[in-house]
This record gives structure tokens, C-alpha cells and sequence, in this order.
């Protein structure tokens, strides 16, 4: 009766019942304009669905007039089917096998609950992360004992991917920052006509605290994520498990090599980055100031004491120990889903960088209590 | 009545020198159950690749419910899409949607249909493969092997395609649990009219609901057929494929 290129529910309101006549197309692409016609139906008297004049039908019709042939009877209307051909029964009886009912979706919980829920995880996050710096130095301390079982090469190929491979992106943020920092205070120098003392700034700041805290943020940000993913991803893979069964430890293949190689290699980044960094700042202080390259170094070797150095190097190994171990701790805890390797990776670098300024500070202040 | 919806003609692959498909051909008719079979590196995931535009052939013409492959247009491809429905062999479910999600988002991206009738919808999926009215909630890291296969079935079928790939479906699947995923897409095929085009090693499943199947081989197609044609030709791979003479099909 109407064109069959799409669906169509004409309805028809008689005396005792409400007739609806369906007819076209009812699957899915044809079906909108009929569902917002039947929500916006409010029929008075009982409901005949007059279902023979449609063409061609899919699950998505048989679910509207299932729908809102429930929604009618739950109203308390008859809702009956006429015309309805051994297709449409069949097909029925498919997608309504069984008493089909929906499912509540499961509660949320109110914001007190998540609050405490969410402590109660970070409590325990503190403990599993102990459990984990436990287990890597029983193992480190087994490992100590039996020198055959420590990865050199591992350790080896870990140096050259987290140092050698880091030196471009490491000589280019330590050179901007001796950089900006020579550029500012040669402004306020300029001022006294202490430009001299741009030596004493650029050495002193950038040995002591400026270049290992950049580099270590590198670091952090380059090896640390790439840590957690690769562990993430292993994990991901069963490959862990598998490593496991073959009684190849994860702590001693994967954890302590990465730690000794990052450890082994900050020191001589941060020194790189010391180089670099002042030599940012020797071009400012010519371009700015016209201090020869020859004048400002022989100004540094009186005006920076080898321990500002020192203590800056020395740091390395700590920083690079936490951010190593973070980063590989992270990277156990993804589990089987895609998303966990990002939100595990995103923590590990949030959580590294922390804990290096954090450190830095007691480092700072203990030396400074000591008069250093 | 037997109208070819897939058609493969003198398809060549390679991956760099190494030449998988050798000028292969095949047929798949409408409303059939189709297999494509053959050991492992075969060429036959590739095929099936190759149907559904994830990778294109070196040569030759793969016809899919009549549009040419190589020369389709990328609108022509989005339609095509949207007819047919793929199981991957791991489940492919998104991770970070739970089941109902991973269902209900085809409905949201390609329909303007109310919420309610597309809780309705995804509620009847998830019974129709099978899966308990709660699997809807769970997140795919949540399910078992089976309950994922199933909750993939359930997004392949969601749009009601003509055409299902599926790869593998009864991997890794317990034998009843197997038999019930076959019986399942025979009620389909014959109450949807649905064309299945599927890679699988399970010799129950070609004995039981296989309506032709092409055996690969070789870099070629070694045999196409009914089970019954197949078996007369004398080859050693279908020999070996189907354990003639030993434990597996008997003459």
C-alpha cells in the first residue's frame, strides 16, 4: 500500500482500539522517525499492531514493537498482533528465546564511598610499592651473590638507549637553560656593573642544582615513560608470565639492569649537561656582555668550587634510582586493557618528576645544614 | 536465486619477495556458508583481509556485494562497511568500553534511534549470542575466552550485516561451546539471510555447517567445492588436511 523504501506506522484511532498500521521497511536505517512517533503515542483503549504489510523487517523491529508492546501492556492495554507471516515469527523467536528481561545497570556509589574507597587504594598502593622495593633488593642482594646471573649486556644495551640516544635532547634543554639563565640575570648584573658575576651564577646554579634537575626531567619524561611501557606492554603480552615459568626472574632481567643502567648514566649526563649549559651561557655573556670565552673561563676556575660540582653529580644516581624504579614498578601494575598502559605511563612520569624535585630538596637542605 | 556476493579473481600477494597469493580465484554465493581453509600461512587471513579493505592485493579484481576493490571510492567503502559485520580472532572489543558499549556505540555512530530502543537492541544481542543479561557491564578485560568471542559475535551482528567474516570463531572455544557458536550461525544464516564468510581449522565446524569451502595451498587455491566434491579430487594437502584414512573424514 505505501512505498516500501522506508518505514512507515500510520495510526488509526477507532472506537474501542487503536490500530496501528505498520508497514515498508522497519530495519534499522528506516526505523527514527517511527520510534518517535510510537514514545510519542498515548493510546486510551487497547492497541492492534497490524504488522502485513511490511516488506522486509530486522532485529531493530522486532525490538521497537517488542519495546513498546511491553510499555503498552505494563500501562495495562491489550496490545494485540495481527498479520504477522512465519518470517516475523521465526525471527521472533530468535532474538526472544528466553524471557528476555533488562538488566539494572550495577549502583554508583556516593562520593564518601569513592573518597574513602580511592585512601583506602592509595594505603595500599604505598604497601605494594614497599613489597615491590622489598622483593627487587632480596633479589638484588641474590643476584650480588651468584655475579653470573647480572644482565651485562642488558645493562649494556639499556646505557646506550637511555644515555647515548639521550645526549642531543639533553644538550639542547641544557643549553637553553644556560641560556635563559645568563640572559636574565646579566640584565640585573648590568645594573651594579657586576656583569663579572654572570660566571659565578651560571657556574654555581647550573652544576649545583640546575643541570642535574633538567636532565633528570628528561630523563624522567624520555626512559622513564618508555620503561613503564615496555614493561606494560610485556605484561600485556603474558610475556612475564612466561619469563616466570621459566624461572627467568623479572627483577633480575628487568627491573635491576634498567636501574644500574640509569644509574650508571645520569652522573655523566648531568656532567654533560653541565658543559653544555655553561657554555649557553658563556655565548650570552659574550653577545650580552662582550666576556671573551678565554675571560670567562679562567674567572670559573676561581669562582666555582669543585664542590657545587660534586654534589650536582652525586645526585645523579639517586634521582636516576627513583625514577628507574618508579617507572619499572608502574609498568607491573598494567593490566589487560589498552587504556592502563596510558594511565600507567602518565602516572610513572607524574611520579618520577615528584620524586625527584622532592628529593632535591632534602638535598638541598640537609647540604645546606651541613654548611656544603 | 544463487547470486555471487564475493568474487576473487587471479588475486596476487606478496610481501616483499615472498608471494602468498599465486592468481588465486574463488566464489562466494548468497546465503551460504563459506570457508575459507588451509594450513597455517596459507594466505588465508590474508584473503579474508583482503575482502573486508584492511589490505589490498598486488593484482587482480575482488568483487564484494558488486563494487569492484580496486576501484572503490572511500564513500562507496564506508557503505560497504556498514553491511557487513567481522568477528576478529582475539575479539578486537574496545577495551575501554564495557560490552554493552562496544555494541551500543555502532547504533549512536550510524543511527539516530532513541536511547531506549538501543538498550533494547544491545539487550538483545547480548541474549541472542548466548551471553548472561549482566555481560553487558563487564568490560572485555572482565570475560572469559568464550564470553569474548560471544561479545564480539554480538557487536559484528549489531547492525544486522548481510555479510559476516569471521575469523577463527571456535578458537580457543570448548568443544560444546564450539558446537553452539556453529549452531548459532546456522539459525542466522537461515533466519537473517546471512552470507558467512569464515577462516577456520575446526574439522567439526566444515563437517557440520560449511556449506563450500575453497582449501588454500600451495600460494593456490587447491580445491573449491562442497565437502563431498572436494573429497573426490586426489590430493596430497587435502589428504593431509582432512586426515583421510586415519583418524579424521572417512571415504
Amino acid at each position: 500500500m505505501q512505498s516500501s523504501s522506508t518505514a512507515h506506522l500510520e495510526i488509526i484511532n477507532e472506537h474501542f482500539h487503536t490500530l496501528l498500521q505498520c508497514s515498508g521497511m522497519w530495519t534499522l536505517p528506516y526505523l527514527s522517525t517511527v520510534a518517535y512517533q510510537l514514545e510519542t503515542l498515548n493510546p486510551e483503549s487497547s492497541v492492534i499492531w497490524d504488522v502485513s504489510h511490511i516488506s522486509e523487517i530486522d532485529s531493530a523491529g522486532i525490538a521497537l514493537w517488542q519495546l513498546y508492546h511491553r510499555a503498552f501492556e505494563h500501562k495495562g492495554l491489550e496490545s494485540k498482533l495481527i498479520g504477522a507471516n512465519p518470517d516475523h515469527d521465526k525471527l521472533y523467536r530468535l532474538l526472544y528465546s528466553h524471557t528476555y528481561e533488562p538488566e539494572q545497570p550495577p549502583k554508583t556509589h556516593s562520593w564518601l564511598y569513592v573518597l574513602g574507597h580511592e585512601t583506602h587504594q592509595n594505603i595500599l598502593g604505598i604497601g605494594t610499592f614497599l613489597a615491590f622495593l622489598g622483593e627487587a633488593f632480596v633479589l638484588l642482594v641474590y643476584t650480588l651473590l651468584h655475579p653470573t646471573q647480572i644482565r651485562y649486556r642488558s645493562i649494556v644495551a639499556h646505557i646506550f638507549a637511555t644515555g647515548a640516544t639521550a645526549l642531543p635532547i639533553i644538550a639542547l634543554s641544557a643549553f637553553l637553560i644556560g641560556v635563559v639563565v645568563a640572559y636574565q640575570s646579566i640584565v640585573q648584573l648590568q645594573k651594579f656593573g657586576a656583569d663579572i658575576f654572570i660566571v659565578d651564577m651560571i657556574g654555581i646554579s647550573l652544576t649545583r642544582e640546575l643541570a642535574p634537575l633538567i636532565t633528570a626531567i628528561v630523563v624522567a619524561g624520555r626512559s622513564g615513560s618508555a620503561f613503564t611501557a615496555q614493561i606494560g606492554a610485556m605484561k600485556m603480552t603474558q610475556e612475564i608470565d612466561a619469563m616466570k615459568t621459566m624461572g627467568f626472574d623479572p627483577f633480575t632481567f628487568l627491573v635491576w639492569p634498567r636501574v644500574i643502567a640509569l644509574m650508571i648514566v645520569m652522573p655523566l649526563l648531568i656532567f654533560f649537561a653541565d658543559i653544555i649549559g655553561i657554555f649557553g651561557g658563556m655565548v650570552i655573556a659574550q653577545a650580552q656582555s662582550h666576556l671573551s670565552f678565554s675571560e670567562f673561563v679562567h674567572r670559573l676556575q676561581g669562582a666555582l668550587p669543585i664542590k657545587h660540582y660534586i654534589i650536582g653529580v652525586v645526585k645523579g644516581p639517586f634521582f636516576a634510582f627513583l625514577i628507574a624504579i618508579v617507572s619499572t614498578y608502574r609498568g607491573f601494575q598494567v593490566s589487560m586493557n589498552t587504556e592502563s598502559i596510558g594511565y600507567y605511563t602518565t602516572k610513572s612520569v607524574v611520579n618520577s618528576i615528584f620524586l625527584v624535585i622532592a628529593c632535591d630538596a632534602i638535598f638541598s637542605v640537609l647540604l645546606t645544614e651541613l654548611k656544603l | 536465486m544463487n547470486s555471487i556476493i564475493i568474487e576473487a579473481r587471479d588475486i596476487v600477494t606478496a610481501f616483499g619477495d615472498m608471494l602468498i597469493h599465486d592468481h588465486i580465484n574463488c566464489s562466494i554465493r548468497k546465503n551460504e556458508i563459506y570457508a575459507l581453509l588451509g594450513g597455517s600461512g596459507s594466505g588465508k587471513s590474508t584473503l579474508l583481509r583482503e575482502m573486508i579493505l584492511l589490505q589490498h592485493p598486488k593484482s587482480g579484481t575482488l568483487k564484494v556485494l558488486g563494487i569492484d576493490l580496486n576501484t572503490i571510492t572511500p564513500l562507496e567503502a564506508q557503505n560497504l562497511r556498514r553491511q557487513w559485520g567481522v568477528l576478529f580472532q582475539s575479539g578486537a572489543l574496545y577495551s575501554s568500553l564495557t560490552v554493552g558499549e562496544n555494541i551500543a556505540m555502532l547504533y549512536h555512530e550510524y543511527t539516530d534511534l532513541p536511547p531506549k530502543l538501543i538498550d533494547e537492541l544491545v539487550g538483545i544481542k547480548i541474549d541472542l549470542v548466548g551471553l548472561p543479561p549482566h555481560a553487558r557491564f563487564l568490560y572485555p578485560s572482565e570475560l572469559s575466552g568464550g564470553m569474548v568471542k560471544r561479545a564480539a559475535l554480538a557487536r559484528a551482528l549489531a547492525l544486522d550485516p548481510k555479510l559476516l567474516f569471521l575469523d577463527e570463531p571456535t578458537s580457543g572455544l570448548d568443544p560444546l561451546s564450539s558446537r553452539q557458536f556453529d549452531a548459532l550461525i546456522a539459525q542466522l544464516r537461515d533466519l537473517l539471510g546471512l552470507t558467512v564468510v569464515m577462516v577456520t581449522h575446526d574439522l567439526d565446524t566444515i563437517h557440520h555447517i560449511i556449506d563450500r569451502f575453497a582449501l588454500l595451498g600451495e600460494k593456490k587455491v587447491i580445491a573449491e567445492g562442497t565437502l563431498n566434491e572436494v573429497l573426490q579430487y586426489n590430493h596430497p594437502i587435502i589428504d593431509y588436511f582432512f586426515q583421510r584414512g586415519s583418524y579424521g573424514i572417512k571415504d
